[in-house]
This record gives structure tokens, C-alpha cells and sequence, in this order.
């Protein structure tokens, strides 16, 4: 599958499509890149008056990048593969710096293993500055189905 | 190796993702990860990669989708260690 095939495949629409670019994808990681439009409605709770990205934008911006771009590639590229749907099972994250609205972030993932249907991945998030705001781990497994 | 001493390398196995620790406590042959342990199916693949770490083993799909209780993981591992 090719760049183009899999953003196509990615199951979000706006407001919670976060991936713009798929930079590099192969059987071993992924990477890609995401703005966070300084309008997304959320900025406006979180927090009032200081926006902030949250952190489980942070962490879905990663999963969609990382996780579900490879899943959808692995399982579509296999020889007479269709490309599944990714349901997340787990992530541990830990955060360093903050994404203010309009930043622009790079996602680089790692596959440490897909076996029995379960992709496990190492992430990790980097500003303009090429400075890591948050890294971790983050799995899910990989069904024919959505929500199955 | 007895069951019993197999039972004894997979509990610490199965501990670190079970969800209901005291079905841990009395884990036998009879109990289900899913039902008993309330492992999900994520973790169960974990504990299966765990498995053949543990045992120097290589599971294969047919075999990990029968691996759903204590006594089909123990069949499966002893299979796989006579055919090493």
C-alpha cells in the first residue's frame, strides 16, 4: 500500500483526523506529521484562557500516526490482505513539553512486534524545534471489523 | 516436567495481566484467562509471547487461538516442548 491508499483508509474525518502527511511508511515503523489548527474546538476548555494541547490528543495524534497507519499498511500489504481496523488496547506515555495551538508535530513509531493480531509500537512526538514532547508505548490489535 | 511444576512457571506469567488476583491465588487447571483471570484479548497475546519466552517455544496461530484456559495452555506447551 502506498501513502495515498492508507490515509484514504484511516476510519477519522475532522475533527479527529490527526494526521496531515505519512512522511515514511515500512514493515518496521511509520512516521508522519500533524498541525494542530489553533481553532480546534477543545483549546477552548483546555485550559480556559492558557491553550494547551491535551494530552490525550497528544496520545490519539501518536496512535493515528503510529499505530493505526502501520496497522492498516501491515495488514493491507500482506499477500491477499485487507486493510483492518486498529482498536486501541493500551499506552503508556510520558509527556515532556507542551504543544501550543498552531504547533507542527513530527510522529516517529517504531514496531517492536505484530504477532496474534496485536501491534505493539514504541512512539515518540517531536516539535519544529526537533525537541521530544512525549514518547511511549501504545498497542492495539488489529481486526477485520470495526470494534472487533 | 510435572504439571504441577509447569503450573508454577505459568502463574507468575499469567499474575502480571489477570485482572481478578484472587482467581490468581486459586488458579488450576480449569481456569479460563478470559472468563476467570479477565485477561483481554491484547494481554492474552502477551501472555502467550511471554509463554514462549519462558519455554523456549514457538506458538503457532491454531494453537494460540486454543489457548484460552490454564489446562489448554499447559497441552500446548507440553506439545511443543516434546516436539522442540
Amino acid at each position: 500500500m502506498n501513502k495515498e491508499e492508507i490515509l484514504a483508509h484511516l476510519p477519522y474525518s475532522k475533527p479527529f483526523l490527526f494526521v496531515d502527511e505519512i512522511l515514511h511508511i515500512d514493515e518496521n515503523g511509520s512516521s508522519g506529521t500533524f498541525t494542530f489548527d489553533k481553532d480546534l474546538d477543545f483549546y477552548k476548555g483546555h485550559f480556559k484562557d492558557h491553550p494547551v494541547t491535551p494530552g490525550v490528543i497528544l496520545t490519539e495524534t501518536m496512535a493515528q500516526i503510529g499505530l493505526v497507519c502501520l496497522g492498516i499498511y501491515l495488514t493491507g500489504s500482506a499477500e491477499g490482505g485487507v486493510p483492518g481496523h486498529v482498536m486501541l488496547t493500551s499506552t503508556a506515555i510520558d509527556f515532556m513539553k507542551p504543544v501550543f495551538p498552531g504547533e507542527k508535530v513530527k510522529v516517529v513509531a517504531e514496531k517492536v512486534y505484530f504477532r496474534f493480531k496485536k501491534l505493539n509500537c514504541t512512539v515518540q512526538m517531536l516539535n519544529d524545534q526537533h525537541e521530544v514532547v512525549c514518547k511511549g508505548t501504545i498497542a492495539g490489535m488489529v481486526t477485520n471489523k470495526m470494534n472487533g | 516436567m510435572d504439571r504441577a511444576e509447569l503450573i508454577a512457571r505459568l502463574t507468575p506469567i499469567i499474575a502480571t495481566y489477570a485482572q481478578d488476583k484472587d482467581a490468581v491465588a486459586s488458579i488450576n487447571e480449569t481456569t479460563d484467562f478470559i472468563k476467570d483471570l479477565k485477561i483481554n484479548s491484547a494481554n492474552l497475546v502477551d501472555v502467550i509471547l511471554d509463554v514462549e519466552e519462558e519455554f523456549d517455544i514457538e506458538i503457532d496461530n491454531l494453537s494460540m487461538e486454543r489457548m484460552l484456559n490454564v489446562s489448554a495452555a499447559m497441552e500446548i506447551i507440553e506439545d511443543k516442548l516434546k516436539t522442540k
